[in-house]
């Protein structure tokens, strides 16, 4: 005991820490965070936990993980099954990313609603964003690193995307890929992106803000009708600390209990679901890829297929910057007054308006139903139910219907793809002039059938067509197309 | 210790000069050299490599009216590129002498599309682009038709100019 004593003194009387460090650790927060609102603050702590995860099972990957177009996916097959614990290395790693970007997410989000950006904590919210444009940067090159179909046709969608930039596009193209495409030079500067680059900027970035949330004081849990006043700020901070508890150990245990928690959960979701991927081989010539993106980046997936073509570039493009500069125009617009949701309604909207268009077009992404079902044409067979009572013109025209890869747009019955309206009950809503019109046509967002079909094949066609209505419902009589186009038709000789 | 206060004398303050001096010269020269390199060497995938030919194959291995895949190695492929290497291309002969090229390459986003021959149709798997056998654009989001590649017949090959990822702004 002596011993450690003394290599204790001998240590101490070098660092210094107890003039250092322990007072910082210390430092006075508001007594109210002894209460069950100091719950509200264990989210940045959590944040950082992850962070931690993510750098030692980081370290632990970059041991195995081979940065070469050649040799990555192997690397990454070999870590799931070889490597001891590989797979749980990379699964960790995985969820524990997806922690960190919610939980970073749901800290802002506090931070936002309980007005702790305002004065005199600004910097403190924009080094914040800072570290979330960082999280986020990591979280699309990790996406590329698990080297597979998704991750190499995902770099595709993004330099197409980057490609857009009005003059300076193909020299960024060039930039990102590291040469004219995408091969092992691109895969190598993912790699010193997402492990030395991006990093030591979030780590620089988080210093500074720990290093504030620290100088700055802890905000107190705010009160309805105490706005924040930049002339009595400063002294009724100080006031409120005469009577604060000491972060360490106080704040600390409800911080430790949670992060305990938070690594429990990743660690448990890991352990049952696994690593993600590696997919598909990552070769261009397979073209057969249906690349998505990981969750983060569903709701920008759903945006590129949503919007309309004329605003494409500038919402792909733009919208990022805008929604960056917004966070960053934030401590600025709302620096100083009312600090509790209860008197802010517009902050309150602001979030739900955020996280419910994030949900929407998230669910968008994920379900995507402006894909052509690519395999839908042979994989999903026109329903038994249908097909019993069909007559042999009719049965002709579902297997055009199925040939023609009809069925990868259209959905019978539910099954098939959903880019075009379920074509069931299209008998009872739409005639047969209508339908050849359609067909041979196009139109909305159907390509025109005239080069890819011939008559005969259009006639047995629109006969199956019309058979699709509901029992005793007669056919439609009357087209469903829009008036004015009939009228255009009709004028045309 | 004296500072440079007005009594210091003047050999002092001149050999102070001549250090502060030196050591702004220096530093910058010293940056220079090593950050010139550093610098170079960041900017240098900026340089442009050509497209170059390649033989997609013989003439008579594409029947007419009909539209193939082809598997080529990437004529710009390099080390430890592995599959990467490789560059798939769309070959349609549409008639005897006449032959379109097109890249796999989506033009809205650059997903993979897909050559579905029964509908004479390319379809794209992300946001539902379709184009048209000749590669015109047919429905969806793409902003123009398919990229194609120059190409030539020689010695009963045929001959196609590729390398690169096409982009909006850098087609085939």
């Amino acid at each position: 005991m002596n011993t450690i004593k003394q290599i204790w003194d001998w240590l101490e009387h070098r660092l210094e820490l107890r003039d250092s460090l322990w007072p910082v650790m210390r430092h006075p927060v508001p007594a109210a965070l002894a209460k069950p609102v100091g719950w509200w603050y264990v989210f940045g702590s959590m944040t950082l936990t992850f962070l931690m995860l993510q750098i030692v099972t980081g370290i632990c990957l970059a041991m195995v993980y081979q940065p070469t177009a050649e040799d990555a996916y192997a690397s990454l097959e070999y870590l799931n099954y070889e490597a001891p614990f590989g797979w749980l290395m990379r699964a960790i790693h995985y969820w524990s990313a997806t922690g960190m970007v919610v939980m970073l997410f749901v800290h802002m989000s506090q931070v936002f609603l309980m007005g702790a950006f305002k004065y005199p904590r600004e910097l403190t919210w924009l080094v914040g964003v800072g570290l979330l444009a960082m999280t986020l940067g990591l979280a699309f090159t990790g996406q590329v690193l698990r080297y597979d179909g998704d991750s190499y046709w995902g770099v595709s969608v993004a330099v197409a995307a980057a490609g857009r930039v009005p003059w300076l596009g193909p020299s960024i193209v060039h930039f990102i890929l590291g040469g004219e495409y995408i091969g092992s030079e691109t895969l190598s500067r993912f790699f010193t992106l997402h492990v030395f680059i991006l990093p030591g900027l979030l780590f620089s970035l988080l210093a500074v803000h720990l290093y504030l949330v620290v100088k700055r004081g802890i905000s107190e849990p705010p009160t309805p009708g105490e706005p924040v006043d930049k002339a009595t700020y400063h002294e009724q901070y100080e006031q409120l600390l005469e009577k604060g508890i000491p972060f360490f150990p106080h704040a600390l245990y409800r911080d430790g209990v949670a992060c305990a928690m938070a690594v429990l959960i990743v660690v448990g979701l890991a352990v049952v679901f696994g690593p993600k991927g590696p997919g598909e081989i990552p070769d261009p010539t397979l073209i057969h890829a249906e690349p998505r993106p990981d969750w983060y980046f569903l709701p920008i997936f759903a945006l590129a297929a949503l919007s309309p073509p004329s605003m494409e570039t500038f919402l792909m493009l733009g919208l990022p910057v805008i929604g960056l500069g917004a966070l960053l125009a934030v401590p600025f617009v709302a620096g100083t007054g009312e600090r509790s949701a209860r008197r802010r309604p517009v902050a309150v909207l602001t979030v739900l308006v955020s996280f419910v268009t994030l949900m929407i077009l998230g669910w968008y992404g994920a379900t995507s139903p402006w894909s052509p079902d690519m395999q839908a044409w042979s994989d999903a067979p026109v329903p038994e139910n249908i097909v019993q009572k069909l007559t042999p013109l009719e049965l002709q025209g579902a297997i055009v219907f199925q040939n023609k890869c009809c069925r990868n747009c259209h959905a019978l019955e539910g099954s098939g793809g959903h880019r075009g309206p379920d074509l069931t009950d299209v008998g009872s809503r739409m005639n047969p002039d209508a339908m050849v019109r359609q067909v041979v046509q196009g139109g909305g967002n159907m390509p025109a059938y005239a080069q890819q079909m011939n008559s005969a094949e259009v006639e047995a066609l629109v006969s199956f067509l019309v058979k699709l209505r509901p029992e005793g419902m007669p056919p439609a009589a009357v087209p469903s197309a829009p008036a004015e186009t009939l009228a255009a038709v009709k004028a045309t000789p | 210790m004296t500072h440079s206060t007005s009594n210091s004398n003047p050999p002092d303050e001149e050999r102070r000069g001549l250090l502060k001096w030196s050591a702004i010269l220096l530093g910058s020269l010293a940056t220079a050299a090593a950050g010139i390199p550093i610098v170079g060497f960041l900017l240098g995938p900026l340089r442009k490599r050509d497209d170059q030919w390649t033989t997609a194959g013989k003439v008579e291995d594409f029947p007419v009216g009909q539209t193939r895949l082809v598997d080529l190695q990437n004529p710009l492929h390099g080390l430890g590129d592995g599959d990467a290497g490789k560059i798939a291309i769309y070959v349609r002969r549409a008639d005897e002498a006449t032959f379109q090229i097109f890249a796999v390459n989506c033009t809205h986003l650059g997903c993979p599309v897909n050559w579905l021959a029964d509908a004479g149709l390319f379809m794209c798997p992300c946001h539902g682009g379709v184009f048209y056998e000749d590669g015109s654009h047919a429905s969806g989001p793409p902003p123009r038709g398919l990229y194609q590649y120059e190409h030539r017949l020689e010695k009963g090959d045929l001959l196609v100019k590729l390398g690169h990822l096409p982009t909006l702004q850098q087609p085939g």
